[in-house]
């Protein structure tokens, strides 16, 4: 799957989970950017993540994610190693 | 994993869209429509998140949602299970307030009588124990854990009147005897296997409910249920991808105490009780019973059906068919299970589904939520979805093998007691019915009435009926003036207080035995006694039974020096019927309606005479005297 695929596909998850229409994702962004993303709705966003990828993180791919650039990233490799 | 028992909506967003903006009774209506389709996870928190923004804009309630206050003590973390147990209350009809502890934090709170817990006065208490907390401490046995469970127990019976739920412990570890692992009893998985062994027959003895976690886990697998990444992160011992699951679980337990199970399960005939049409095919023609698989997954869901029926659930049959053809089967095949004997109410014609089930509603004195129909077709099962939104209308799987595990998953039926009268419901409902063809016959209704032979019965509650009492009184919608819902352990108290009036009633009559048909309470304070509760079962309406009830509840209440009879209509959305109760018993207004509709009726017991009733009238000896 291509970047700007995921992007896209990211930013849906990303309002759905943090209520907020406005988010468009962006690689440098963290939660500190998302007023909804607290520690609560870092695991939902996560499962919705692996939801509509059809993936699934390791504990130290998820403890490496520190901003969405990286979650995409993983995602790529992971889509693309399907 | 999902609740696949409930249909896909293709304009789920779309419909979400909408309830956001319409007014509350019908964006209640709509969510609730919402929340009985599939979703994914991200659905449900959205669902959630508009709910409750709906519920906090109109002043925390919604019109048609049962209001519920829920707290959850647990000893990890829960944060991602509310949203899916909102969710699954508002399938229910419930509006689920809930509440949860600091991690961790559940003994000060039960202790601290001024904590938050308390001043939240919650009207269920789910207590959430993972097995690392219980099973993999320094010392700890099954013993030592199930002590800290009944202390729990104790505080929250003693603080509150609340439902208890206590959720069994998830079988998180691995084995390391393996096949043999019970014979190293000091494992963490043989004492959580042990702590689960010891809570069934604990729980019942306390009166609390289980959340069984280890019964899904056995059916799913512990991989649905439990992820050890997920808990070495961030301590979540259920797995976010299972909170519907649970949520599912927890609501149809609170349903179920308030009287909010299924109580009739409707069933098509072709293709869903036998394959083939009879019809068409003949009774050799049609597929079922021994032979074959498919015939033998026919012959399963009516065994399990069966099952059903033995324990108090009516079964009706809602088919399109001459009737004659419909009966054939029950008659002549020698491989039915179902007779028509089990068949509360039979409906074979051509009229369209929605009219039939309305009539099997009417016919067992029913709501049309206390029903669920079970079709193979998926057009009646969408006809029938959007005529009838109340009915519960499972997606049958494409393969009749899956039938049972189907209607067994999604349980309609959750049940926390069983009493005597259960196992004998079905002939109940067949009698009634027998009596309302008679009542067709006879035109003159007094002279019905006396052919019915009555004989009631009314006795103070005794500690052999007291779950039967409970269970009425937390079931019973319809025929129910105050709809005030008690614990096991409040129905008790009231029991034993002097001061307080207690009647079970049951009725017979020529045609066999209709159980406790009426529960009343009374509470006797200076001369006046405040009618508490006072319901009926709706089988027997229209038989001057209130009449009688009345005569006996104003002879008790006299013995104890009460000089007038006082009682409260206070209406929900299910007891419309006993809105004028009181005054056709000649109860006079005490001032207007409340803000809530609610209004104080009072009848004078120097002037009261016993009106007569065609019925003979049992007492205990000691009143007769």
């Amino acid at each position: 799957m291509q970047q700007t695929e995921i992007y896209e596909k990211l930013t849906e998850v990303m309002r759905d989970v943090f209520d907020d229409e406005a988010l468009v994702a962006t690689p440098g962004m963290t939660a500190n950017d998302v007023k909804e993303w607290d520690s609560v709705n870092h695991v939902s966003f996560i499962i919705a993540i692996e939801e509509e990828f059809g993936i699934k993180f390791k504990t130290s791919e998820v403890e490496k994610m520190k901003n969405v650039g990286q979650m995409v990233e993983q995602i790529e490799a992971k889509t693309a190693a399907k | 994993m999902h609740l696949n028992w409930l249909p896909v909506r293709e304009d789920w967003n779309a419909l979400l869209a909408l309830a956001k903006s319409l007014p509350p009774a019908e964006a209640a209506q709509a969510m609730r429509q919402l929340a009985t389709s599939r979703m994914d996870f991200t659905s449900v928190g959205k669902l959630d998140r508009a709910l409750r923004k709906a519920l906090a804009a109109n002043g925390g309630s919604l019109p048609g949602l049962e209001p519920v206050k829920l707290a959850i003590l647990a000893s990890a973390t829960t944060s991602h299970l509310p949203a899916g147990i909102r969710v699954a209350g508002l399938r229910r009809g419930l509006a689920i307030e809930v509440y949860e502890a600091d991690y961790g934090m559940y003994r000060q709170e039960l202790m601290d009588h001024s904590s938050a817990l308390y001043a939240f006065k919650p009207d269920v208490v789910l207590l959430a124990f993972d097995a690392r907390h219980l099973a993999a401490s320094e010392g700890a046995t099954p013993e030592s854990a199930l002590e800290l469970m009944s202390w729990c127990w104790r505080q929250v019976r003693e603080a509150f009147s609340a439902q208890v739920l206590q959720q069994t412990v998830l079988p998180v570890f691995p084995w390391l005897m393996g096949n043999n692992e019970p014979r190293m009893t000091h494992s963490p998985a043989s004492v959580v296997a042990r702590i689960n062994e010891l809570l069934r027959p604990a729980s019942e003895e306390q009166g609390v409910d289980l959340l069984a976690l280890d019964q899904f886990a056995a059916v799913d697998g512990i991989a649905a249920w439990h992820d050890a990444s997920l808990w070495h992160r961030s301590k979540h011992e259920v797995h976010p991808q299972a909170a519907s699951a649970y949520g599912d679980q927890v609501a149809r337990l609170i349903a179920a105490g308030r009287g909010r199970s299924a109580k009739c399960l409707v069933l098509d005939l072709d293709n869903t009780l036998w394959g083939g049409v009879i019809g068409d095919d003949g009774l050799e023609g049609i597929v079922l019973g021994q032979g074959t698989g498919l015939g033998e997954a026919f012959a399963a869901f009516q065994r399990y059906a069966k099952g059903l029926a033995e324990r108090g659930i009516i079964l009706a049959v809602c088919s399109k068919n001459d009737e004659k053809n419909a009966l054939e089967p029950f008659e002549k095949h020698p491989e039915m299970l179902l007779k028509r004997s089990d068949i509360a109410c039979f409906v074979a014609n051509w009229s369209d589904k929605a009219s039939n089930l309305r009539h099997i509603a009417r016919t067992l004195n029913i709501g049309l939520d206390a029903l669920v129909f079970a079709d193979d077709n998926p057009a009646e099962r969408a006809i029938i979805r959007q005529e009838l939104p109340m009915v519960a209308v499972p997606e049958m799987p494409e393969d009749p093998a899956a039938y049972v595990d189907t209607i067994a998953a999604a349980g309609y039926f959750e049940g926390l007691r069983l009493t005597d009268e259960d196992r004998v419901r079905s002939q109940l409902y067949q009698a009634n019915a027998e009596r309302e063809r008679l009542k067709d016959s006879v035109t003159d209704i007094d002279g019905y009435l006396e052919s019915l032979r009555m004989t009631m019965v009314a006795q103070p509650f005794d500690s052999v009926g007291l779950a039967r009492v409970t269970q009425l009184i937390n079931k019973t919608n319809q025929f129910n003036l105050t709809t005030q819902r008690l614990s096991e352990a409040e129905v008790s108290e009231r029991m034993n207080d002097p001061e307080v009036v207690t009647l079970q009633v049951r009725l017979t009559d020529r045609f066999g035995d209709n159980g406790i048909i009426a529960i009343l309470i009374a509470r006797v304070q200076g001369g006046e006694a405040e009618i508490e509760t006072w319901l009926m079962s709706c089988r027997v309406l229209g038989r001057k039974v209130e009449q009688a009830c009345l005569n006996v509840l104003a002879q008790f209440c006299t013995e104890l020096g009460a000089t007038r009879l006082a009682g409260t209509y206070r209406p929900t959305e299910k007891n419309g019927m006993v809105r004028e109760l009181y005054p056709s018993l000649s109860f006079k207004a005490l001032g207007e309606e409340d803000s809530n509709g609610a209004r104080r009726w009072r009848l004078d017991l120097a002037d009261f005479q016993p009106q007569p009733v065609p019925m003979r009238i049992e007492l205990p000896s000691e009143v007769l005297a």
